[in-house]
């Protein structure tokens, strides 16, 4: 589904992608967590086709939509606008499945994108990203700026649309307890590169993920119903 | 009373006039952030190859048609030079168009030499209310008319409209999205030069232009454009109105040499009283 291959990204002399490698196979849920500044947006640039690498390579096989960090909506443009455009790349602009999706949705449809909730706003960017009709959804920072609830339901929306639909999901979190909550697999990123990946079962146990991302504590990420 | 008609009305005419060209100013700028230094050409290059191709024997309506196809051309290869490649900063394209508009007086004088140029457009007075005003005035207004009504409906109501409405609004988003930006700006530029070639061709039967007229017509569209902080047409239209009459005004009651010197205090004054509002003279985005 995505394949990606040492990649190296560069803005001018600084490196921000150092030999990058990842996969996300056909259906599966996989986070990608690390600090701010680790190139995790890069990444999601790169693969989403808006910058070229320096070096490496990567594969996308199908189509790819990406939920941008801090929403990035047509805030002068209707919630509706917003949507249709998101099928930009494909010929079927109908809604009707995102008000399904998201019923809240369809009562402000022809309210302006800026004038939403932080929570509505990002239920318009996720829908504008399912316009695309993707087989690998890639969503950046869900959380940010968001209350725990309307985070949670959300990312129930997610959990289901990858189970029914078997579209694949690439979660990029700096909240690495809820990315590791809803993803069995996970990479952390950390100044362009990866750190440690493996199973979020695993990387829940490790004592240097622990410590940096997870609070340290001894409590259990595993055991919701999304693991293996 | 009949005389401040009169020049009311021939205000509106070269305000409508005006309204195009700031229109132009404001399609390209909201899709590619780029002001077009250039947008008078188009009108000077419109109301000549009319006057040529009038003079060759084509037929009114026809020759309009093709400076008007011309102009839209001449923007695109405008579009395509100041653009550049994908990631030239506006300010640059900017620069570009500035370059583009003075280079393109020597081919102007090569083609069509250095003298006024201009051409009888529709004869004959419209009498009302002890009123008489030319055709080609009412002409103006009624294709000026038509125009905004054809780009509201393009911009607010067709799926292409939207994208390029959305390039301004948020280009990364619109790159995300899949919309080729800078393809979108070609576009723009091409649409820009149309309105400044209609306005050409509007305006040269009422006032001769030749090859350096471009500035004139620049600022007051852009004076216009201004009005409408280079973003909003509808507002743009409404300032070209009152520039306009007010040119005719100061030019009928006083003297003709001080009106372009309206518009450039007209837009000082703008500038300075938007800035003093603390709202930028161009709106940013709210997101």
């Amino acid at each position: 589904m995505l394949e990606v291959d040492n990649l190296v990204v560069r803005y001018g002399q600084a490196t921000a992608l150092d030999g990058v490698s990842l996969r996300v196979e056909r259906g599966e849920m996989v986070a990608l967590v690390g600090p701010n500044g680790a190139g995790k947006s890069t990444l999601l640039n790169t693969i989403s086709g808006l910058i070229t690498p320096a070096e490496g390579s990567y594969r996308v096989t199908g189509r790819l939509a990406q939920v941008p960090e801090g929403r990035q909506l047509f805030a002068n443009m209707t919630v509706e606008d917003n949507l249709r455009l998101g099928a930009w790349r494909v010929r079927d602009r109908d809604c009707r499945r995102i008000y399904d999706l998201f019923p809240q949705l369809g009562g402000l449809r022809h309210r302006l994108a800026g004038t939403l909730s932080g929570g509505e706003q990002q239920m318009v960017a996720v829908g504008r990203a399912l316009m695309a009709q993707p087989d690998l959804l890639a969503v950046d920072e869900l959380s940010l700026g968001l209350a725990p609830r309307v985070v949670d339901t959300l990312a129930e929306h997610l959990v289901q649309l990858n189970r029914e639909t078997g579209m694949a999901i690439l979660l990029v979190e700096q909240n690495a307890r809820l990315a590791l909550e809803l993803c069995p697999r996970a990479y952390v990123l950390e100044a362009g590169r990866i750190a440690v990946s493996g199973t979020s079962e695993e990387l829940s146990r490790t004592a240097a993920v622990r410590a940096a991302y997870l609070g340290g504590a001894a409590d259990e990420i595993v055991g919701s119903p999304n693991q293996p | 009373m009949t005389l401040f008609l009169q020049y009311a009305l021939s205000g509106v005419a070269t305000g409508c006039t005006f309204a195009l060209v700031a229109t132009g100013f404001v399609v390209i700028y909201r899709v590619s952030r780029v002001v077009n230094f250039a947008q008078g050409i188009f009108a000077v290059i419109a109301g000549m190859a009319t006057s040529s191709l009038l003079s060759r024997g084509v037929p009114h309506g026809l020759a309009e048609a093709l400076a008007v196809v011309l102009a839209a051309l001449v923007g695109l290869v405008v579009g395509i030079i100041a653009l550049g490649r994908r990631g030239t900063p506006p300010l640059a394209s900017l620069i570009i168009t500035l370059g583009l508009g003075i280079g393109s007086y020597a081919a102007i004088i090569m083609a069509w030499g250095d003298q006024p140029v201009s051409f009888t457009g529709l004869p004959g007075l419209a009498r009302a209310g002890g009123v008489s005003i030319q055709y080609q005035f009412l002409l103006v207004v009624v294709v000026t008319a038509i125009t905004f009504g054809l780009l509201s409906l393009f911009f607010d109501h067709t799926y292409l409209g939207k994208g390029l409405t959305a390039c301004s609004s948020n280009p990364y988003a619109a790159r995300l999205v899949g919309i080729d930006v800078h393809r979108m700006g070609l576009l723009a530029f091409t649409l820009g030069g149309a309105l400044g070639g209609l306005a050409g061709v509007l305006i040269t039967p009422l006032q001769p232009v030749s090859f350096d007229s471009d500035v004139g017509i620049a600022i007051n569209g852009f004076a216009a454009a201004i009005f409408g902080g280079l973003l909003r047409p509808g507002t743009a239209l409404v300032g070209a109105l009152v520039l306009g009459v007010a040119e005719a005004l100061v030019a009928g009651y006083y003297r003709a040499s001080f009106e372009s010197g309206v518009a450039l205090v007209v837009m000082l004054g703008l500038m300075v009283w938007q800035a003093s509002r603390r709202s930028p003279a161009v709106e940013e985005e709210m997101v």
